[in-house]
């Protein structure tokens, strides 16, 4: 729905007024309401853009469920040889900590890029650019949807007997861990302009990132390291959504409230850090990029 | 008296100042080394000061200057694309603007997808543009090569696909840079044919140019800007003679063309 605001506006002329930035960015209430009118177009570029990655090769769609499916085998491998036996339960535990995590690294890398990566269409056209973002993380999303069912059908296999009502809780988590994935596209995106050795560093970033968080490792196993290893993990704005997401799917359990309230906490200052951060620096982003 | 059509552009008091890096490509590596060194590649540049300007529905404007005279962040800042640090833009209508010429927006997208995104982006809903899609698809006269990744496009091919994009959104303002500049011989005629007709029906063209014959044969009104600073404005002829003389160039046949 458009809002009606702009419906009635179509009989008159559009009226623009540009004036400076107050500091450093731009009115948020007109941005917010631009940014709503044209959010197909975020989803369309997120659209052509997963079209377009996949069609030259072989499989083409069907990647966006052989990649998780090769993940997994590649991690089952990975465990089976490290504990020297099947470990079905550290091998679910770690395909859902796995899928989740990579939601959030694939809105970071993508969102890296993107800005950089979109130049002519910045130049040419005046629209809040944190559409850019944003269509990244519907990118990022929407490439995690098909692991879901892929994770459902270990969990059937090798946990037949969890299953209980307050599953459903667990996209709570999940949606902290998209709102902090936008903060990070957002945040990336703008130091990308400056340094665009950015995205180079983000593999190795992401990686580290995701040996402190709870996906290749569960929770009760850290207890023996030392202080200071365990209040860096703490500290880390994934262990509380990884960790709520993954008590609630595979333990049935409803986490603490201190894991709900980091989690939600987190997950909004990171949004709108990143956000405004991005907004304070999206009016250089036009001479930036020629 | 005839009361004067009304105001499609307001430029007041427009000062745009903006910060860039001299390096092609910043880099971290870069950042560190300058730091080292106690350098800053930041530069500090004042592209426009205190012009101000309005333009009445109907006007063809041409805008010349010398290069890195402020010409492009004129259109920018008109178009929203650069907001101003100082002074205001307002502006009466939609804009439409072909500012960026060359490689497509997004090479690993087809021409036509490209063409609906650059419609999105520019506020048109997606009926809108889906209802448009065809008639510049079939414009640009690139027959299958739409349905291809613009990364196979020529240059001549994807300059086309810009400028129907920015032609056929029924702009009210329109905004051309160098445009007549890219093409074969029948793109040129075609562009030139299509502006004519947009002049007609938007409410206001400006249009940036160092061909002096395009700026007199298309504009009605026309201003020289140099060094950011609005030096003149007037009748094209007026003006172009203006600059030619700042120039210390004669008024050629030969000349008049690219200067």
């Amino acid at each position: 729905m458009t809002a009606p605001s702009r419906e009635s506006q179509e009989f008159e002329p559009v009226y623009h007024h540009y004036g400076p930035h107050r500091a450093g960015l731009p009115p948020l209430v007109p941005y917010f309401r631009e940014l709503w009118h044209r959010r197909e177009f975020a989803s369309e570029m997120s659209k052509a853009t997963m079209r377009g990655a996949n069609t030259s090769t072989f499989f083409g769609q069907a990647w966006l469920i052989i990649n998780p499916l090769l993940l997994a085998a590649v991690y089952y491998l990975l465990v089976t040889i490290l504990q020297g036996s099947h470990q079905p339960a550290l091998f679910t535990h770690l395909t859902l900590g796995l899928f989740a995590f990579n939601l959030i690294s694939t809105a970071a890398s993508t969102g890296a890029t993107s800005v950089t990566s979109s130049g002519k269409l910045l130049i040419n056209t005046a629209f809040p650019r944190l559409l850019i973002p944003l269509s990244a993380v519907r990118t990022a999303f929407f490439r995690f949807l098909p692991t879901v069912p892929v994770y459902l059908i270990f969990h059937i296999i090798f946990l037949p007997r969890v299953w209980h009502p307050v599953m459903i809780l667990s996209l709570y988590f999940l949606a902290t861990m998209v709102l902090f994935s936008t903060g990070l596209a957002a945040f990336f995106a703008a130091l990308q302009v400056y340094f665009r050795d950015t995205a180079s560093f983000l593999p190795y970033f992401i990686r580290i990132w995701m040996y402190l968080s709870p996906v290749l490792w569960l929770p009760e196993n850290i207890g023996h390291m030392s202080k200071t290893i365990i209040t860096v993990i703490e500290l880390n704005p994934v262990y509380s959504m990884l960790g709520g997401y993954a008590e609630l799917i595979q333990e049935n359990r409803i986490p603490p409230l201190s894991l709900w309230l980091t989690a939600t906490g987190s997950a909004i200052v990171v949004a709108l850090l990143g956000c405004l951060f991005f907004m304070s620096r999206e009016r250089e982003f036009a001479v930036r990029l020629t | 008296m005839r009361s004067d059509p009304p105001l499609a552009v307001r430029v007041e008091d427009l000062s745009i100042t903006y910060r860039t890096t001299f390096e092609r490509k910043p880099t971290l590596k870069q950042a560190l080394v300058r730091f080292g060194r106690g350098q800053r590649a930041v530069k500090e540049i004042e592209a426009l000061k205190h012009v101000s300007f309005d333009i009445r529905t109907g006007t063809s404007m041409g805008i010349i200057g010398a290069n890195g005279a402020g010409k492009s962040t004129l259109m920018r800042a008109m178009a929203g694309i650069l907001p101003p640090t100082t002074g205001s833009v307002e502006v009466w209508g939609r804009a439409s603007t072909l500012l960026a010429l060359g490689v497509g927006f997004n090479p690993i997208l087809s021409g036509r997808e490209n063409i609906i995104l650059g419609g999105l982006a520019s506020g048109l809903s997606m009926a809108e543009v889906e209802e448009r899609a065809d008639e510049v698809a079939e414009w640009t006269e690139l027959g299958d090569f739409i349905d291809m990744p613009m990364q196979t496009y020529s240059s001549g091919m994807s300059a086309r696909v810009g400028f129907s994009v920015a032609v056929h959104m029924k702009p009210d303002i329109l905004m051309i840079d160098e445009a007549l500049s890219t093409g074969d011989a029948h793109f040129r005629e075609k562009a030139n044919a299509k502006m004519a007709e947009l002049r007609k029906s938007a409410r206001a063209m400006f249009l940036v140019s160092h061909g002096m014959a395009s700026i007199e044969e298309m504009c009605t009104e026309a201003i020289w800007l140099d060094h950011g600073e609005l030096q003149m404005r007037g009748e094209p002829e007026e003006v172009i003679g203006a600059y030619m003389k700042f120039l210390k160039i004669k008024k050629s046949g030969s000349s008049t063309e690219d200067m």
